[in-house]
């Protein structure tokens, strides 16, 4: 075991674990934290996403050693339900979600793909959730959001 | 007169209250409240419903419990409702909300739902099959009690005023004197310190569907923004003090015995706090899950070999030489007469493959058990059934078993819910601890209660016409355990290795004649026979001369519900070969179903899902249909889902690549009629989730395996329709009938998808696919067969 410290939604935390331990464990056992999800631990289906310096990170498969002084932003770091990050309230909006286990590395895939590129076109979002699993099949409200939120974000737009 | 109330609950049910923030005793006692309750006789015969409609409309569980209360409400004005039926991601919770919110006249925010909690909540069985909706949203159960409630606040109100009940109305949680609403009491003040218990009335009266104004609306899912925040808690994210963490290790390949346990292996590990052994269950407990992992992964067992399987290329084959349990569906007794006077014949085979749940999260559940005293964290949809086989596992009485239901990934059936909560069980029993268990992608994957695979074959005899006079079908399907119920922990995994058997399997032939009316529940009958059992006639078509038999066979899986269970297997075999018929004789394929079908309903569907889609009348193939590249195809398929639960029609419109045998679904029109519509949004939701969901199984998804055990274990051995992927738009089109029962809505829309892909890929191409799943391989020798003869 280890002592780490961790910068996560603008909080810095200390924690004792095994340097192997992936850092899914650490946010969701250690900080308890909801949003990052266990869905296969393989890095095939983004449950686990996070955001770590604005890239799109599988959490399930990174060692929490590797994560040294970077920001990790989970689903909750993005918004509450009393106020929602605005791409949380595009899917709030187009009630793009039917189980919602799958939707926190949907969120946060999409906003790195947002953060990078502002406006996306269809086939740079299909890219970018080419390995990113809904099994309830929610695929068109998904869409539907995150052109929502992309296109009330686009540089020139106030909305 | 309205009785005192009878404080009935359990203690267990009190205790339950206390923990969660208010005792409903002391709650009464203090405030007072009205509590609608149902008597412990047993609900459909109380209501003096006929059969058919018990089944259809009851309780859908076990009547009995002493759990008895549907609906309570306070002195501050307050709702609790209490049921059986919970969320799994399709809706449910807002909509019984909107439900209670509706029949009570009170606003949304003003009702809490408790959902399946076995301390708390009605025994209402499984929450499965599309029979929540037509479970409490007709004239039985939570909608009934709703009624009763309203009805007996009005009464009470009638003494109070001095005002006849006729002339009373109840709005926004007050009684009113309709011509001069000045004239008011709150439901709050009606209560006040007094305590009433009102029984279930039969005779309560529904809200017409016409003046609903909160039931029927898109009401946004009030789940949705902890959801989208990351604040809703998953049965995953149940954290109890104390809590350790367990990993199961199971037998390498399917029938192998455990030898040995060197619990050396792993003692010393970090964490680590003790292996659990029960016939051939194997868990590791440690303080944090990466440490079980890690011990799990390095525990050393000896194992027996397996009993082998048989192969997969040839096992539709395997199934037919199977012994078998026959069964027939309907028998006219007169079919193979009017084959040897048939114009003509056409027949043909379909094969569809074993299929998985393969839920998004693996399976979690957290256990507590102190002696005989237990509470379980599930996402069982069966969680008083689960209260049973637990107390079986653990080797105690029931009594004292706790299921709270949590939310768990979508299911779409008996996933792995059931089976984790045992293994948290076993371990926590073990250790006296309270225990989570996350189940490994593989262990989920390769231990499933897979969906069924099945092998049909069709034979229809047509007269000079081109009409069906005679319509045969014979199909095979696999089963072994399957959903656990009240008494079989053997039915999953977790059980069967902890020494239960499987229900057992006893083969039967030949089929005993039909008996107690047409049941086509599986969707084994064509919706074109007439389905005639007896004096009685329930099927939707009109083909008089009818046979459908059954052979169940012993499956080397585990087999379970997955949505639509064996009806989008035989929807697949029904529609394509009806399409199959039609081509033969240059129909279009929408005039021909007309033809043969008497429902209106289910005529309906079929119409305006055409007529949605801009169908364009003409036999199938498209007589333009090139042999290379990309070309173009629509198909139409339809059902009552179950024989009486849900109307639904799909035309698909797809390009097929003949060069790559890539198929591309672009536009699936889905037409739906379940009764008066709860909630449009939600349907909606349900209807586009199916289709694609229907998409993914019929493009993509097999399960494999070899010799010893299955090799689907990961997204990389299982195909799953990506978010990435090309998918098609889907247009629902909701057909909304305020004078029917309500019906299911959540797995009609997915049992039809298969067969309107296939008709449409046949529309494409003039070549027929008979075998789940459409893959590029399977389609390039496909259209390489049939163009090579």
């Amino acid at each position: 075991m280890s002592v780490f410290t961790l910068k996560v939604n603008g909080r810095t935390h200390s924690v004792d674990v095994d340097p192997a331990t992936p850092l899914l464990y650490v946010l969701s056992d250690d900080l308890q934290l909801r949003g990052p999800k266990f869905g296969c631990g393989l890095a095939q289906c983004g449950a686990c996403t996070v955001n770590i310096s604005g890239r799109a990170v599988r959490s399930c498969v990174t060692p929490v050693t590797t994560v040294g002084n970077a920001e990790v932003t989970t689903l909750e770091g993005l918004g509450s339900p009393e106020n929602p990050h605005p791409l949380q309230k595009a899917f709030i909006d187009e009630q793009a979600m039917q189980c919602g286990f799958c939707i926190n590395g949907v969120i946060m895939t999409a906003k790195a793909l947002c953060d990078r590129t502002p406006n996306p076109s269809d086939a740079q979002i299909q890219q970018a959730m080419a390995t990113v699993l809904c099994r309830c099949a929610a695929h068109q409200r998904i869409f539907q959001a995150i052109r929502r939120y992309a296109q009330s974000n686009a540089p020139g737009r106030t909305a | 007169m309205i009785p005192p109330m009878v404080d009935s609950m359990t203690s267990d049910a009190r205790d339950a209250l206390a923990s969660a923030g208010f005792s409903r005793r002391d709650f009464l006692k203090r405030s007072g409240a009205l509590i609608v309750t149902f008597g412990v006789a047993g609900v459909a015969s109380e209501l003096g419903l006929a059969r058919g409609v018990a089944l259809a409309q009851g309780i859908n569980g076990t009547p009995g419990t002493q759990l008895d209360s549907w609906i309570a409400i306070a002195a501050d004005g307050r709702v609790t409702a209490y049921t059986g039926k919970c969320e799994f991601g399709q809706g449910l919770f807002t909509a019984q909300t909107q439900l209670i919110a509706e029949e009570l006249s009170v606003p949304l925010d003003r009702v809490t739902l408790i959902q399946c909690d076995t301390a708390l909540t009605p025994d209402q069985g499984t929450t499965s099959g599309a029979q929540s909706h037509p479970a409490n949203f007709n004239t039985s159960n939570l909608a009934l009690a709703g009624a009763t409630a309203r009805e007996a606040l009005v009464q009470i109100a009638s003494t109070r005023l001095g005002v006849p009940v006729q002339q009373l109305s109840a709005v926004e949680g007050t009684v009113r004197v309709t011509a001069d609403p000045s004239k008011r009491v709150s439901y709050g003040e009606l209560v006040g310190g007094k305590k009433f218990e009102v029984r279930l009335n039969p005779n309560a009266k529904r809200k017409h569907p016409s003046t609903w104004t909160v039931l029927g609306t898109p009401v946004k899912r009030l789940d949705i923004p902890a959801l989208a925040t990351g604040r809703f808690e998953f049965v995953h994210n149940v954290r109890v003090p104390g809590m350790l963490h367990g990993r199961v290790v199971r037998p390498p390949s399917i029938g192998a015995n455990l030898v040995s346990v060197d619990e050396s292996s792993v003692t010393g590990m970090p964490g680590f706090v003790k292996v659990v052994v029960k016939k051939n269950f194997v868990g590791v407990v440690a303080e944090k899950p990466w440490q079980a992992i890690q011990a799990a992964a390095k525990l050393k067992a000896t194992w027996s070999a397996g009993s082998g399987l048989p192969a997969q290329g040839t096992f539709h084959d395997h199934m037919r030489k199977s012994p078998a349990r026959d069964g027939l569906t309907v028998d006219s007794g007169d079919v193979d007469g009017k084959f040897t006077g048939a114009a003509r014949v056409v027949k043909a085979t379909y094969r569809y493959p074993y299929q998985m749940h393969g839920s998004i999260g693996s399976a979690c559940a957290v256990a507590d058990v102190q002696g005989e005293k237990v509470t379980v964290w599930s996402a069982s949809q069966a969680v008083h059934p689960l209260r049973n086989t637990t107390a079986m596992m653990l080797g105690i009485p029931p009594a004292g078993v706790r299921i709270v239901f949590t939310m768990g990934p979508g299911c779409y059936g008996v996933n792995g819910a059931d089976t984790v909560s045992y293994d948290a069980a076993l371990m926590s029993q073990a250790v006296g601890k309270p225990v989570r268990v996350q189940l490994a992608r593989q262990d989920e994957m390769a231990w499933e209660n897979y969906g069924l695979a099945y092998v049909v074959d069709q034979r229809v005899a047509l007269d000079a016409d081109g009409t069906i006079v005679a319509w045969d079908y014979e199909g095979w399907s696999p089963t072994r355990g399957g959903r656990p119920g009240g008494n079989a922990p053997g039915n999953v995994v977790t059980g069967f290795l902890a020494g239960f058997e499987p229900q057992q399997f006893t083969p039967r032939t030949p089929a005993p004649a039909p008996q107690g009316g047409f049941d086509n529940g599986s969707n084994t009958a064509p919706s074109y026979v007439t389905g005639c059992v007896g004096p009685e006639c329930g099927g939707c078509g009109v083909v008089k001369s009818e046979r459908v038999l059954n052979h169940t066979v012993e499956s080397p899986f585990f087999t379970g519900p997955l949505r639509s269970p064996a009806r989008l297997q035989n929807t697949f075999a029904h529609e394509c070969f009806m399409d199959e018929i039609a081509a033969q004789l240059k129909a279009d394929p929408v005039e021909y179903r007309l033809r043969h079908l008497r429902d209106p309903r289910l005529r309906q569907v079929v119409t305006t899902a055409a007529q949605t889609a801009g169908w364009e009348a003409r036999p199938s193939p498209r007589t333009t249909a090139r042999r290379t590249g990309v070309v173009t195809g629509r198909g139409i398929a339809c059902v009552l889902y179950e024989g009486d639960n849900g109307y639904c029609a799909n035309v698909t419109e797809l390009e097929v690549n003949q060069d790559t045998g890539v198929i591309v679904v672009k536009r699936c029109v889905v037409a739906m009629d379940s009764g008066p519509i709860s909630n449009p949004d939600g349907i909606r939701n349900q209807v586009e989730g199916g289709t694609l969901q229907g998409v993914s199984r019929t493009l993509l998804e097999e399960v494999a395996w070899n010799t010893e055990r299955v090799t689907s274990v990961d997204w990389r051995s299982y195909h799953p329709l990506y978010l990435g992927a090309d998918v098609p738009k889907v247009e629902s089109v909701l057909i909304n009938q305020s004078d029917v029962a309500a019906m299911g809505a959540g797995e009609t829309a997915v049992t039809v998808t298969a067969a309107a892909i296939g008709n449409a890929f046949f529309d494409a191409t003039g070549v027929r696919l008979r075998e789940i799943p459409f893959t590029p391989e399977r389609v390039k020798a496909a259209l390489r067969a049939s163009r090579a003869g």
